[in-house]
């Protein structure tokens, strides 16, 4: 292997820290991105002969703040004066080791890196975008294929995210601890955006965007580094990590979602799900539930289950019933109904449904299970009636498609259920 | 004489390797052990979790206090271990270093055992 792609990972892992520090200093994100690129190019011409540094991430702010500053000084000679303030103290190397020993400030800046791509202005596919962009260094062309759309658009799109989150002035000062608190929830929201737009992808853009999961568990990991005592947190990354797992068993060969009960269960990453248990082992000692860490917690209960047939439906409802109780939400009521109709028969998850069906007059799945449970109780006009429903509700052909599927396999056991 | 080799890296630039770069290591590093077993040499060998994934125990009070995250804040991580039955420090150190080669970056910390007990013992 070239020395280059090792080189790359150390890079790439130094990269939230060192721009986030940069950031701080410049309080300026090009005037970072920039200082970090011209030091990454130093590294690829130095690190290959002397091997790279102990403190890659040190070496690359040292570097990239040295070369920003040159420029700075060169400026002067044609521009007006910097303020004062940006310019206060940056000459003085002892900080700098100062401040690398100082881990609370490390911590505060790289999720304020992290905090700056959530700006509620921005849309959530911006602000995934703004994300990968700056603190994973995915290239524009990278994420413009993911999202299909060209590479000048994409540009146009991140460079107007930047300047909204410029002249959003998150400030610079250590947060105290309620808006640390904020900021690490906002955080972890948007990267579970992230992990979104790679895990719910389907079909062809599913290999282009298996890169954002991957990435969302690397920045979750050292999300957690830094606040290892946050169960939501721990809750998360287990979440992504049990879900993520599953990825080799999700799509068929032509791209369309196998769904959990259907899936080659060897297929799955076992390494992932024995990391994600752990996690969510972790997360419950502390007795302080939460909605990352109960769906982590579902999840588990389905990846320790062999087969669908030993799935531990008991724990899964009392799981969704305390989410129920956190987070009040229909969806999270429907999937409980569906542990429901697995302990206690189609009658009672009928009845726990049926209140729902304003709130969910367009969620496919709902009329899916509902027509489901309605041909196990025999009903089997009302059990169409339901079915059409819930084709009618498909976006596109291969959503209808997906439907027609599941609805074929819920037919299918339902007719079994009610002969049985 | 039996030896442990303890294995340190940068655990965010290990997190960093693509899947590529990984599958690479690995398989370079299962060609040694695979002759190192067959040469009767080869103890158990784990790859450990990410230290996000540790909780650490203190016993110096009473009762224990259970911390999450790892015993150590360090620049390299305790990343996984082999343990080797050889003759001398300079074999233990022979096998340290082709692994080293198969699998770049980081420590690796060649101990002596005092106690062993196999698996079942």
């Amino acid at each position: 292997m070239a020395e280059i792609a090792w080189i790359h990972a150390a890079l790439t892992s130094a990269r939230p820290q060192a721009i986030s520090a940069l950031l701080r200093y410049f309080r300026d994100l090009d005037v970072a991105e920039e200082a970090y690129q011209e030091a990454c190019l130093r590294a690829l011409k130095t690190w290959p002969q002397n091997g790279p540094p102990r403190d890659p991430a040190a070496w690359l702010i040292f570097v990239g703040r040295n070369v920003a500053l040159d420029q700075v000084r060169r400026q002067k000679k044609q521009t007006a004066l910097p303020e004062d303030d940006q310019l206060s103290d940056l000459d003085d190397a002892e900080t700098e080791v100062a401040e690398r020993l100082d881990g609370a400030h490390y911590r505060d800046d790289i999720l304020r890196l992290l905090f700056i791509c959530c700006h509620p202005d921005l849309p959530s596919t911006q602000q995934v975008a703004l994300a990968l962009r700056i603190v994973s260094g995915l290239t524009v062309k990278q994420i413009a294929r993911a999202f299909l759309v060209g590479e000048s658009a994409m540009e146009q799109r991140i460079t107007r995210a930047k300047a909204r989150v410029a002249a959003a002035n998150v400030p610079f000062e250590a947060p105290g601890p309620v808006e640390r608190a904020e900021r690490l929830a906002a955080v972890a929201a948007m990267l579970y955006l992230v992990f979104n737009e790679g895990y719910s992808a389907s079909g062809a853009e599913s290999d282009r965007r298996r890169p954002f999961s991957e990435e969302a568990i690397r920045l979750m990991r050292l999300l957690l580094r830094l606040f290892p005592t946050e169960p939501e947190i721990m809750g998360l990354l287990a979440l992504m990590l049990l879900q993520h797992a599953r990825a080799p068993a999700r799509l068929d060969a032509g791209g369309q979602i196998i769904l959990l009960e259907d899936q080659d269960r060897s297929l799955w990453d076992r390494e992932m799900i024995a990391e994600g248990l752990a996690l969510v082992d972790k997360a419950m000692r502390h007795r302080r539930p939460g909605p990352y860490q109960l769906q982590a917690a579902i999840a588990g209960v389905h990846s320790r289950a062999a087969q669908p047939g030993e799935t531990d439906w008991a724990q899964i409802d009392v799981l969704y019933a305390t989410l129920e109780h956190i987070q009040p939400s229909p969806v999270i009521t429907l999937n409980r109904a569906v542990a429901i109709a697995k302990l206690r028969g189609p009658e009672a998850a009928l009845a726990t449904i049926e209140p729902l069906e304003q709130q969910l007059s367009g969620y496919f799945y709902f009329f899916g299970f509902k027509g489901w449970l309605l041909m196990q109780l025999g009903r089997s006009r009302e059990a169409r009636a339901a079915f059409d429903r819930a084709i009618g509700l498909a976006g596109s052909a291969s959503e209808a498609a997906h439907i027609r599927q599941h609805i074929d396999r819920l037919m299918r056991e339902g007719e079994q259920a009610a002969a049985g | 004489m039996h030896y442990a080799i303890l294995c340190y890296h940068s655990e965010e630039v290990v997190m960093a390797w693509t899947k590529e770069q990984n599958d690479e290591v690995m398989g370079r590093l299962e060609k040694i052990r695979q002759r190192i077993a067959k040469e009767g040499k080869l103890g158990p060998v784990a790859r450990l979790l990410p230290t996000t994934a540790a909780t650490t125990l203190r016993k110096d009070r009473d009762p224990p206090l259970i911390l999450d995250g790892p015993f150590a804040e360090t620049k390299e991580q305790f990343l996984g271990f082999y343990i080797v039955d050889v003759a001398d420090l300079d074999e233990a150190l022979g096998i340290a270093r082709e692994l080293g080669e198969a699998n770049p970056g980081g420590a690796f910390e060649v101990r002596p055992l005092a106690v062993y007990y196999p698996a079942g013992v």
